[in-house]
């Protein structure tokens, strides 16, 4: 196996919140927001990560981010160990992977032109002279669908749409090795959502990007992402290649998330067929100590609630935790 | 035929700005009957959320003003009524679910008071018997250990158990007609499924008459028995849910049924390109006089700019304001 290929590993991941002792000398609880994630991310493709909210998918980001502190495991992107980074190095490593938010309105300083906005990180990762970093400004506004004399306009001149393809360019400015996008297109109307989903398939063709791509939309997940990981509780519980997870999910939580999306080409009476989740995900701080699904699952034996099953690899890659995934689901 | 349960016909709502006079519905003629689910979408801006406000008497007057039309409650007029006989109208006949349950409930009561202050106000029955309704209520939406839930805060619930709240409040005093205005919008998707199971279970018992507000086709095909599409304060098509959505007529309905990535069990290996509509939706204070989807429209003809298009049956039970609908009819 090439690692040349592979623009960012993800091995044992822990992010834990909490735990530690307060003025009185208890302990307060811990939430294991991430627990034990591992993965790979071949370069120039889209590695999407869908679940429930509270499923750990944005923490997972943001801790390959280094936003939060990360409790245990490595990210290495390339062949450099983010999770080892400090300080200066940390801060000179940020600009190979960059971030584009959720919400386009309140991640754009509402004080600043646009055109300062997509510069910014060129000015702080010292990229060019002062007037190439005004010609890659210009570029980037033309490669993101805006036009350059809009530099100067501030954010609220922009739709919800515009203001994402400035989030864009601004982690493109650095030419990033990877971008981390965490829900880019779920505040955007559904027209919208075409016209941004399009230009980020577009530039990834042009430009050969890496996308860690977060969401909770499968629609859209299956549309743009290469392979797919499905979280449930901090954990992997499904990973597979896009055509291999949605032709034949094995993990019966990912059945029954593609099972509650309504599809235009539903009738009403189907709907009443299908299999519910019920209730809420258990607490991420008292965790159950068999499978994390056992409790929601449909299909649950004695074994899922005593010990936790593994991600095990099929013949054909694709990966499951399910102690069940084998025989009874294959049907 | 006996009269529609509520019946809106020609409603115009008028908003004053400081750019002008925005008319935010522009003859809006609609009508939903007992037991019958009416879906109506759109993008941001179209006008679906200020029908829902018109009906319930909410619009903020200045700057907003019912202008013309009127809305019928079996046969009652609404439009123009006083705010008192208004409050008896609303929470009794007409509830609504609104879109954020996290912060449409009060913070400081708990949900078992909140549900019991309707039924006190409308009915008049003593704090106790009020109390016991709201836990029947908490019953009836499904809530476990609805008895002990009655005396929790709003910040004790997780997202979906608030939105089974919000229905109970909504449905406490069996209103003939229910408002919910993008009712899961907030929420996952396994959650979604269940709420909308519980609407329909609810429907089925209760005969209640809901409109459904919503940006997602998907929820509309597998709730609703007919649809209404809005565009720029108009409803640009109407009719069966089927019909609409297999047979739309109207270049609008079309782009948005084709924007939005499908979720398909077989996907292809090979990524397709979305759908896109172009542009944005206009700003309803220079609307110009022909059709308002003109500018983004693909199927253009010369008359679409001058003439604004009139709802007419294209099929049979089915509505559509498209100049290039007619045409191709008339062929």
């Amino acid at each position: 196996m090439s690692d040349q290929n592979i623009a960012l590993t993800v091995k044992n991941l822990k992010v834990h919140f909490g735990g530690k002792k307060n003025i009185f000398g208890r302990k307060s609880n811990t939430v294991h927001a991430v627990d034990g994630v591992s993965f790979e991310v071949p370069a120039g493709t889209t590695f999407g990560i869908v679940g429930e909210s509270g499923s750990g998918k944005s923490t997972t980001a943001l801790a390959i981010m280094r936003l939060v502190h990360i409790t245990h495991g490595e990210v290495t992107l390339r062949d450099t160990a983010l999770s080892a980074l400090e300080g200066e190095t940390l801060r000179d490593a940020r600009s190979r992977f960059q971030i584009v938010f959720q919400d386009p309105y309140s991640s754009l300083n509402p004080r600043k032109r646009a055109g300062a906005l997509v510069r910014e990180p060129l000015d702080l990762m010292n990229i060019g002279t002062p007037q190439e970093r005004e010609a890659k400004v210009a570029e980037l506004f033309r490669q993101v669908g805006l036009r350059p004399e809009q530099r100067v306009l501030f954010p609220h001149q922009f739709s919800g749409g515009q203001r994402q393809r400035l989030g864009l360019a601004r982690a493109l400015s650095t030419r990033p090795e990877l971008i981390v996008c965490d829900e880019p297109v779920s505040a955007l109307d559904v027209a919208i959502q075409a016209q941004i989903l399009n230009l980020m398939g577009d530039l990834q063709k042009k430009l050969g990007l890496t996308y860690l791509f977060i969401s909770h939309d499968l629609g859209v997940v299956q549309h743009i992402c290469d392979t797919v990981a499905v979280m449930y509780l901090g954990q992997i519980v499904e990973l597979a290649d896009r055509v291999s997870l949605f032709t034949n999910p094995r993990h019966p939580y990912t059945r029954a998330l593609l099972g509650a999306v309504p599809s235009v080409y539903g009738k009403k009476r189907d709907r009443r067929n299908r299999v519910r989740l019920q209730g809420d995900p258990p607490s991420p701080i008292n965790l159950p100590k068999g499978c994390r699904f056992a409790s929601r699952c449909p299909v649950a034996e004695q074994q899922c609630k005593e010990a936790p099953p593994m991600l095990e690899t099929h013949s054909d890659g694709h990966k499951v935790a399910c102690f069940l995934s084998g025989h009874e689901l294959s049907q | 035929m006996s009269d529609p349960l509520l019946a809106v016909s020609d409603l115009v709502v008028d908003f004053q700005t400081r750019a002008g006079n925005a008319r935010v519905l522009d003859h809006i003629t609609l009508s939903v009957n007992e037991g019958e689910i009416l879906g109506i979408v759109g993008e941001s801006g179209c006008g679906k959320s200020m029908t829902a406000l018109s009906i319930m008497g909410l619009i903020p007057d200045p700057p907003g003003k019912i202008t013309s039309g009127s809305i019928k409650l079996s046969g009652q007029e609404l439009v123009g009524m006083g705010v008192d006989d208004l409050c008896k109208i609303r929470g009794k006949d007409i509830g609504m679910i609104f879109q954020e349950p996290m912060t449409s409930l009060n913070p400081v009561f708990t949900v078992g008071e909140q549900i019991a202050e309707s039924v006190r106000l409308h009915e008049g029955v003593s704090a106790k018997a009020a109390q016991a309704r709201a836990v029947d209520m908490l019953e009836a939406v499904e809530i476990p250990e609805a008895a002990a839930r009655a005396n929790a805060y709003p910040y004790q619930l997780s997202g979906g158990m608030r939105q089974r709240v919000m229905i109970a409040m909504a449905l406490a005093c069996r209103p003939r007609v229910l408002i919910a205005d993008e009712p899961t919008t907030a929420l996952d998707t396994t959650v979604q499924a269940q709420i909308f199971d519980l609407l329909q279970n609810l429907q089925d018992e209760m005969g209640t008459a809901i409109i459904m507000i919503t940006h997602d086709m998907g929820a509309i095909a597998e709730l609703a028995d007919n649809v209404a599409v809005m565009y720029a304060g108009s409803i640009v098509e109407m009719g069966k849910v089927d019909n609409v959505l297999s047979h739309p007529d109207h270049t609008y309905t079309k782009g948005l049924i084709a924007c939005v990535p499908h979720l398909s069990s077989s996907p292809g290996p090979v990524r397709e390109r979305l759908m896109e509509i172009e542009g944005v939706v206009p700003a309803l204070t220079d609307l110009g006089k022909g059709c308002a989807f003109a500018p983004r429209c693909n199927a253009v003809l010369p008359r679409c700019s001058s003439d604004k298009p009139v709802l007419l049956a294209t099929q049979e039970n089915h509505l559509a304001a498209c100049w290039a609908a007619e045409a191709e009819m008339a062929e």
